[in-house]
This record gives structure tokens, C-alpha cells and sequence, in this order.
């Protein structure tokens, strides 16, 4: 499974919505519902799905889900 | 019913897991017994694993899973060891009672450094680790049970006990914040006050203060350990979903 659809499916399952309503585009708080409990939770997810580590800094950057991909793409290769 | 009989509080925690903080002795040892005794899985903790030995041989005997860690809760990689560890050999981690505590008591203009950060230490950031850490598994498996055992000091004054009351107080603000970031996710988060309790930190009080001490309790007697577990039970139990966020206090009526 390519990163991008290991990341749908967590944002699917985490917060609760349908995997063919997240896009490339979609916002976590505005499109997807996301509190700032969830975004907390989604972060811890996907550091131990990918096994790196998300600064809060760089959490705080990171509003869609292309945005996640991108940044868990690079630290990967990093 | 006398009031010195104690029959069991007829509740389920079969298929739970907890961990329970400074269940060497007294409240905490009561409680970890209990818990047991009701079916939870209990990781029992303390300083020194070798204090856990009889609270470990009590489960055992009554034909009860219990595992002993040694663990200073002040230090974050060993309350993170802890954490792990359990969730390591049961898989999950439904409740955590934070009930490590300590009094270095003295009247505040010649209270030290070390006995204020020592209380504050183990009473706060003790709970506050080994919290965060139980948190992260609870939210992820949207159940768990989160107590604190405050006291009676948190909600009333004691003279020489600046340092364990603002950590008891403390305490309670904590479990209320906290209560309202994780009520979504089926975490409940409540604390217990217990007031005079019969253990080794009230017998080293002696009889003439005990007396003083009985006439302020409406009961007119000192609680017992397994009183205070009680209240631990209930909330645990699945018919404490709806409870969140509050204080119970066990205490014979003397804050009322």
C-alpha cells in the first residue's frame, strides 16, 4: 500500500467519514471535521504508522491531507 | 449492619486492565485488591517493586492477575516503561488510578525547597505522566477510566500542609480540564477525596489528635481503606459511564 492510501485510510478510520469524500485537498478542520483533540490524535497515528516523528511545529503547518503525505513522504526518505 | 463490616460491592470489571500507582500499602494496596478482586488485570506499582510482594501475593491468593512494576513516577521514561510494559503483555489499558503520594509537612515560612518540589513532584507530575501516557492508549481505544485519588486536604486548609494541599487541589483542577478534552472519546476522568483514613500515614498521627480528628467527622470514625476502593470500583464500573469530570468525596461528612 502507497503512503497515500495508508494516510486515507487512517484519516478515514480517525475521523469518522468516507474515504472517497477525502481528496488531495481536503482540510482536516474546514473539510473533514477535525477538532484540535482529532488533529492531536491523527498526528500520534501517523507517527506510529510511519514510525517518524512530527514536530508541533511542523503539526501545526500541515492542514490537509496532501500536506501530510508530503511532509511523511520526506521524512521517510530523510 | 455494623459500620465495621464491609460486604463487596457487587461490581464486574471482568476483561479490564488497570494500573494502579503506590499499591505497596495502604489506599492504594486496598485498591489494587479490590480491582483484582472484581476481575481487572492489575499492574500494581510502587518505588520498590520488592513493597509489592504482599499486595501481589493478596491478588494471587484470591485467585487474581496481578504484575508488579517498580517505577518513580517522577521521571518520564520510567512511567513511559510502565506503560508500555502493560500494554505489552495485556494489550490494553483501561484504567488508571493515580494514587502515589506523598507529605513532607511543615508550616509554610520555614518550608524547604525540597519539601515543597518533593510533594509537587510526586503528587503532580507523577499523575500528569503517567496520565498523558495511559491517555494516548485510552483515546485511541476510546474507553478508559481515569481516577485520581485526591483528599479532603485539596478541598479544605490543614495547617503545615501548604505543599500537599496545593498538589491535592491541583489534582482536581486536572481531572475537571481534562475530563472535558477526552469526554468524546468515552475517557472519563473523576477524582476521590478521601478524608481520615485508617493507614500507617494517620497512625503515625497518635490517639490524642485521633480523638480531635473523630470529633469533626459527622461518622464519628475514621474511614477504612476498602471504603475508599469502593468509590474506585464504581467508577471504574461500567455504570460510572456518565460520570465525569467530578469529585467524590469519602469522608464521613466532615467537608459537608
Amino acid at each position: 500500500m502507497s503512503v497515500q492510501e495508508r494516510v486515507f485510510e487512517i484519516v478515514a478510520s480517525q475521523l469518522g467519514v468516507d474515504q472517497d469524500k477525502i481528496t488531495m485537498e481536503s482540510s482536516f478542520v474546514n473539510d473533514l471535521g477535525a477538532d484540535s483533540l482529532d488533529t492531536v490524535e491523527l498526528v500520534m497515528e501517523l507517527e506510529e504508522e510511519f514510525d517518524i516523528d512530527i514536530p508541533e511545529d511542523a503539526a501545526d503547518k500541515i492542514e490537509t491531507v496532501g500536506q501530510a503525505i508530503k511532509f511523511i513522504e520526506e521524512a521517510k526518505n530523510s | 449492619m455494623s459500620d465495621n463490616s464491609h460486604a463487596a460491592l457487587p461490581v464486574d470489571l471482568n476483561g479490564l486492565t488497570a494500573i494502579v500507582t503506590g499499591a505497596s500499602q495502604g489506599i492504594g494496596k486496598s485498591i489494587a485488591t479490590a480491582m483484582a478482586s472484581r476481575g481487572a488485570k492489575v499492574a500494581v506499582v510502587a518505588r520498590n517493586a520488592e513493597k509489592l510482594a504482599d499486595t501481589v501475593a493478596i491478588i494471587e491468593a484470591a485467585g487474581g492477575v496481578a504484575q508488579a512494576y517498580s517505577c518513580d513516577v517522577t521521571k518520564r521514561e520510567s512511567v513511559e516503561a510502565v506503560v508500555d510494559a502493560v500494554m505489552e503483555k495485556w494489550e490494553k489499558l483501561d484504567v488508571l488510578v493515580n494514587n502515589a503520594g506523598v507529605t513532607r509537612d511543615n508550616l509554610l515560612p520555614v518550608m524547604t525547597d525540597d519539601e515543597w518540589d518533593n510533594v509537587i513532584e510526586t503528587n503532580l507530575r507523577g499523575m500528569f505522566l503517567f496520565t498523558r501516557a495511559a491517555s494516548k492508549q485510552m483515546m485511541r481505544a476510546r474507553f478508559g477510566r481515569i481516577i485520581n485519588i485526591s483528599s479532603v486536604s485539596g478541598l479544605m486548609g490543614n495547617p503545615g500542609q501548604t505543599n500537599y494541599s496545593a498538589s491535592k487541589a491541583g489534582m482536581i483542577g486536572f481531572t475537571r480540564s481534562l475530563s472535558r478534552e477526552l469526554g468524546k472519546r468515552k475517557v472519563t476522568v473523576n477524582a476521590i477525596c478521601p478524608g481520615f483514613i485508617e493507614s500507617d500515614m494517620t497512625k503515625a498521627l497518635g490517639p490524642a489528635v485521633m480523638d480531635e480528628v473523630k470529633k469533626r467527622i459527622p461518622a464519628q470514625r475514621m474511614g477504612k481503606p476498602e471504603e475508599i476502593a469502593d468509590g474506585v470500583l464504581f467508577l471504574a464500573s461500567p455504570q460510572a459511564a456518565y460520570i465525569t469530570g467530578q469529585v467524590l468525596t469519602i469522608d464521613g461528612g466532615m467537608t459537608g
